[in-house]
């Protein structure tokens, strides 16, 4: 080839990779749904029914069904569907022909199975998670479960299986099986404080206040829930110990105080508070309530602080000081304030675990007759890149990651009322999980 | 005696006789014929109609015979027949009296007079009593409105506010509360704080006028209760405000 040529080929590659590189695209923003990894292909058939006991059929229906749903939803496997397995399923290593899964039809990569069987009104379940590509050391898990027999426990097996099964094979982060949500809900008569499983199972009410309890937020040890309660005269920070199933006691501050957010090591508190100057403004304290020190300066509305979960150096925040609510940063001392948008109606920021980047609930275009709904958006902190992640439907409202950083849960009003859904970060699998009431500002738990 | 003394004796003593016999009874005529036994009386009288409303007339009708003398109670003499109209106000018996040779006779009509209930006089309006602090209150401090995504007061609520403040300084007992509130549209926690600057601008105009600063209140109540939930730009605007209740007074 002339040099001319070859100069002209460089030239070329180099224009179109930087054009690729300036448009914002997923792949910019690091979730952690797009690590680098390959999707796993991951086949799960049915465990085989261990024993002729009659519970052992429907709880082996629970199973499966919870297990496959928890790895069909990990965001890090391309499920192997049903319809390519072959008839008979191993319920024990001595069954498996590894061949007939590696190869096609199936072609899976890795291969979960297994049986489960009730005797004597305990479950066993017997678990194992082998590499069908590898005949020398296929094995990657074997596991052994045994509970009381109820559904309950069947699912939290389930939960359990799965989250080992995710934690061996995505690249070393744990999976969210076992992870609680805990929401608003109006169901009972006033806005309470409820939890669910991750999937929406196990609904259970929790704060029985009897006025309007809202921003709930599980603290990082899963041992108390801090939220904000409309007491006789003002909302207070109001504290729940998930342990000792009661509240316990917590500072009242003058003024109104909102919002409340854990940093992520527990130790310090930061929200909206009125004290003293009757203008909301950014708080923080320590995990007790004492030591409340104003951060932000800003005149107007300002609320919804939430910490960089990696550091604790870092809040972000709503502020309206300016016009139209937007997010802010700022360090953890209340210098270096930066804006993050600067356009629309931007509320309920919500820090990825990573660090790097933020979901919010985000009117791009506003203003009356402008077209355009409100939507969760992810963000990329340093290059201020987005990514839009729900589109045309409803209005949707406080998105919160997952711990693995691979999910958000978050509030949409599109199936005509409000309810929480919850989707991969890369805006797939939307899944609706509450339905009786309405829901909102839904917090994922820590594991 | 002599023959004349004795002539005169007999003269005078029957002229005696004669005056002690004419003069114990009037000369009487001579008695008439005897007459036959005398005619019995006879009266009746009647009312037409029997029943009549309070200002209406009845007519009574009386007849009566061999009578002379014909009296009607309430009426006086009258004539042996005839009628004549009456115009009770309540129910009234008329008693009619004939007087005859023959003897008295009586008769009786009733009248029934019918009163309509009466129409009641109006109770006076009464005399109100001098205005409690809530009545004082509810006269003069007003709720304000906002804009879209605004908490600064707009001229109508200044000047309400300026007036109210005022008031509220005349009044170093009352404690004030104003509330916040914001339309559906925004977001929870966001509204909840707009909605605590709308209280704090409308306590400070208040402030501002005179009242005390420790006897009023803020809260915000954000987009959680609502006085309408239309989506229409009416309701929304009804929704933004700041709203004074008194607490204390």
């Amino acid at each position: 080839m002339s040099r001319v040529v070859k100069t002209a080929f460089i030239l070329v590659v180099i224009l179109i990779g930087s054009l690729a590189g300036a448009s914002p695209s997923q792949d910019q923003i690091k979730t952690g749904i797009n690590k680098g990894v390959e999707k796993v292909r991951l086949a799960v058939p049915d465990f085989k029914a261990g024993t002729n006991d009659p519970q052992t059929s429907p709880l082996n229906s629970v199973f499966n069904q919870t297990l496959w749903n928890d790895l069909d939803n990990a965001g890090i496997f391309e499920m192997v569907s049903k319809s390519f397995y072959p008839l008979a399923a191993p319920g024990l290593p001595n069954e498996l022909k590894s061949d007939t899964w590696g190869n096609p039809p199936p072609n899976a990569s890795m291969l979960a199975f297994g049986n489960l069987g009730v005797a004597n009104g305990k479950v066993t379940v017997q678990g194992w998670l082998y590499d069908v590509k590898n005949s020398g050391t296929p094995q990657i898990l074997g596991k052994q479960y045994l509970e009381d027999a109820t559904t309950d426990n069947t699912r939290l097996i389930a939960h359990r299986f799965a989250d080992e099964i995710i934690a061996r094979l995505g690249g070393g982060v744990a999976g969210v099986a076992e992870t609680k949500i805990y929401f608003v809900s109006t169901r009972g008569g006033h806005k309470e404080i409820w939890s669910m499983d991750y999937d929406g199972a196990n609904q259970q009410q929790v704060t029985h206040l009897n006025s309007i309890a809202l921003s709930p937020r599980i603290s990082p040890d899963n041992s108390r829930l801090a939220f904000s309660g409309l007491t006789k005269d003002s909302w207070q920070i109001l504290l729940y110990s998930t342990e000792l199933g009661r509240m316990v006691g917590f500072p009242r501050f003058g003024g109104n105080n909102y919002s409340p957010s854990w940093s992520s090591d527990g130790a310090r508190l930061s929200f909206s508070s009125s004290m003293g100057t009757g203008d909301p403004d950014i708080f923080v304290a320590d995990a007790s309530g004492s030591g409340a020190k104003r951060l932000s300066i800003f005149k107007g509305p300002d609320v919804s602080p939430v910490w960089n979960p990696k550091t604790n150096s870092q809040i972000a925040w709503v502020s309206g000081h300016n016009g139209l609510p937007q997010i802010y940063m700022m360090d953890a001392d209340g210098s270096n304030v930066q804006q993050l948008t600067t356009e629309g109606y931007a509320v309920s920021p919500s820090w990825a675990p990573n660090g790097l980047t933020m979901a919010l609930a985000w009117t791009r275009h506003y203003g009356p007759g402008v077209l355009g709904g409100q939507d969760i958006y992810v963000m990329d902190i340093a290059s201020r890149y987005f990514v839009q992640l729900t589109h045309d439907a409803g209005r949707n409202d406080f998105p919160s990651w997952s711990p693995d950083g691979r999910h958000i849960v978050y509030q949409s009003s599109r199936s005509g009322s409000e309810q929480i859904w919850s989707m991969l970060a890369d805006g797939t699998h939307q899944q609706q999980l509450t339905r009786e009431g309405r829901n909102s500002q839904p917090n994922w738990s820590y594991k | 005696m002599n023959h004349r003394k004795r002539s005169w004796l007999l003269i005078l003593g029957t002229a005696a006789l004669m005056a002690l016999l004419g003069g114990c009874k009037k000369k009487q005529p001579p008695t008439p014929p005897p007459t036959p036994p005398p005619q019995p009386v006879t009266a009746t009288l009647s009312a037409n109609p029997a029943n009549i409303d309070r200002g209406q007339s009845s007519t009574l009708t009386w007849s009566t015979s061999n009578a002379d003398d014909v009296n009607i109670d309430g009426i006086g003499k009258v004539s042996a027949n005839g009628s004549q109209s009456v115009s009770p106000t309540s129910t009234t018996t008329y008693r009619l009296s004939a007087t005859g040779k023959g003897g008295t006779q009586e008769a009786s009509a009733t009248v029934n007079v019918s009163v309509p209930t009466p129409t009641p006089t109006p109770t006076p309006a009464p005399t109100p009593p001098p205005p409690g602090d809530q009545d004082v209150f509810d006269q003069n401090i007003h709720a304000v409105l906002f804009d879209y995504d605004k908490y600064d007061l707009r001229a109508d609520a200044q000047q309400s506010l300026a007036h109210a403040g005022q008031v509220i300084a005349q009044h170093p007992n009352w404690v004030v509360q104003i509330a916040g509130n914001c339309d559906e549209r925004g977001s929870t926690e966001y509204n909840l704080t707009l909605g605590e600057n709308r209280a704090k601008a409308a306590k400070d105009a208040l402030v501002q006028a005179g009242a005390n600063a420790n006897q009023i209140k803020t809260i915000s109540y954000g987009k959680e209760k609502p006085v309408c939930t239309d989506a229409n730009e009416d309701c929304w605007q009804r929704n933004r405000n700041a709203t004074p209740s008194l607490l204390q007074h």
